[in-house]
């Protein structure tokens, strides 16, 4: 399975991607529905196997994470302008930190990718075009897993683990009459949003509704081709906790 | 939403000016705007790289030298969006005069000498609105870099394009780099229809020049005088401002 990597649009000229060893993996989903714990645990078993890792976040890079906290401080941004700073950090940690681990023949586990900012974008404006152009510099991941939940069941999950913010909220959007409600509507918006990208970007759509260790055995078959062992998606799951929507 | 690649519907003019350093750009928009504001416009003037919000990025990544073309382009075009919907936008559809020094142009030049692909930097910037007259002060290199050499005696890093590694010699390298965005601007003057100015001729000969296109594009257009929102003094402009004693 040594699928050749390819650029989403117009890529980057200087830059050609030849023969990337590594794999590029995306897990995608709402806020709120466990892709951290998930990659957690997908992290030790991928290194247990002896494949480094390296996990890549929304929002990390160096140069502009001050940037980005400033500007959402301020909640005075164009939604393009917001699109372009997080492209921009996106690309910092494209090419400053995923390219070469790919190069170098790393595991990389993106919490969150490019359709994270596709969703956004579109929660707030109509044209679909100009944001997947933006993001034409991406290059496209060996899996996109999309750990798929339902608003009933989103709900009460990031209640109890400590509530809502703006941004989780679209607040900016005023959507609902309080909190709660816009909380709803956006996530709502979002998973939307994601359903509607499934088909299109090839997602590879996982049911989140159910316990940690269903999830994540799930992820395994999924990854485990791409590491080309395919025995050791038997290896037993060490729970850290109990409790996460059962 | 505006688009780049037609004309834009609002009432307000769009007037920008294009160049690489050393073309004499700068001088040329203040002698406009000078010359509009004392006509009795209302004015407003932007310039290349200046919104609080990405400069400070800007500039600690250019110290620590870790920009790539796509970054660089990136925190440019961020800049350049959050100064179009607060300072462009707003008095175009007002049926202002917007004046702005460097626009869209410089990075479709530049960014692709950089690097970038050429139709990505373009479909980046479709948010941006067309500008009435996009002027493109054209000057051979030499010119530019006397220019530049005689007015401050040194030449930026970015701007001389040493980050591509062309040669280590920093005039040499700003010879390279700048010879190969005047290349691009050519091109663009023949897809955008750029005004093209020929910066080597004296400072009041340029200027003349720009007025008549200006004055052109002004025809049917009404003058929005400021009556109000002057700073303080706008009130007392009316009334006998009281003597002190």
């Amino acid at each position: 399975m040594a699928a050749k990597k390819t650029y989403f649009g117009d890529g980057l000229p200087y830059r050609p991607l030849g023969n990337l060893k590594g794999k590029l993996i995306a897990i995608e989903g709402t806020d709120g529905v466990g892709r951290t714990t998930q990659i957690d645990l997908l992290r030790e078993w991928i290194e247990l196997q002896g494949y480094a890792v390296l996990e890549t976040g929304w929002t990390r890079s160096n140069l502009m994470s001050r940037a980005i906290e400033a500007a959402k401080m301020g909640n005075m941004l164009d939604r393009m302008t917001f699109s372009l700073l997080y492209a921009t950090d996106f690309a910092d940690r494209l090419e400053n930190e995923i390219i070469p681990a790919l190069e170098a023949g790393f595991v990389v586990l993106a919490d969150r990718y490019i359709y994270t900012a596709f969703a956004r974008d579109w929660m707030r404006g109509k044209d679909r075009q100009w944001i997947e152009d933006v993001f034409g510099f991406a290059v496209v991941p060996d899996l996109i897993c999309y750990l798929r939940i339902d608003i009933e069941n989103l709900v009460p999950r990031v209640i109890e683990s400590g509530g809502m913010n703006y941004w989780e909220s679209g607040l900016d959007l005023h959507l609902g009459e309080d909190l709660f409600e816009s909380f709803k509507k956006y996530q709502e918006g979002m998973i939307h949003a994601f359903d509607d990208m499934a088909e299109r970007f090839s997602f590879e759509v996982i049911d989140a509704r159910r316990p940690v260790d269903e999830i994540q055995k799930d992820l395994r078959v999924k990854i485990a081709p791409l590491l080309e062992k395919k025995k050791v998606e038997n290896a037993p799951i060490p729970l850290k906790a109990e409790g996460s929507a059962s | 939403m505006p688009n780049f690649t037609e004309k834009h519907p609002y009432p307000g003019k769009l007037f920008i000016v294009e160049g690489i350093d050393g073309s004499g750009k700068s001088t040329q928009v203040q002698l406009l705007r000078k010359w509009l504001e004392a006509e009795g416009y209302s004015v407003f003037f932007t310039e290349w790289n200046s919104s609080a919000l990405v400069k400070d990025t800007t500039k600690m990544g250019k110290k620590k030298k870790s920009l790539t073309p796509t970054t660089f382009s990136l925190l440019h075009a961020t800049d350049f969006a959050d100064r179009f919907f607060y300072y462009i936008l707003p008095p175009l559809k007002a049926g202002q005069i917007v004046l702005a020094d460097r626009y869209a142009f410089t990075a479709f030049a530049r960014d692709v000498c950089r690097g970038v692909h050429p139709k990505w930097v373009r479909k980046l910037y479709n948010f941006a609105a067309r500008p009435d007259i996009s002027f493109y002060f054209k000057v051979p290199i030499q010119t530019a870099i006397e220019r530049i050499l005689r007015a401050r005696a040194k030449i930026k890093y970015y701007e001389a394009g040493m980050d591509l590694g062309l040669s280590h010699d920093i005039v040499d390298s700003f010879r390279l780099f700048q010879g190969s965005v005047l290349k691009e601007y050519d091109q663009l003057t023949d897809e955008y229809g750029l005004s093209v100015v020929d910066a080597t001729l004296d400072i009041n000969e340029q200027q003349e020049a720009v007025r008549a296109t200006v004055t052109k594009a002004l025809e049917g257009y009404s003058i929005k005088r400021r009556t109000y929102g002057r700073k303080k003094n706008v009130f007392w402009r009316r009334f006998a401002v009281p003597s002190a004693r």
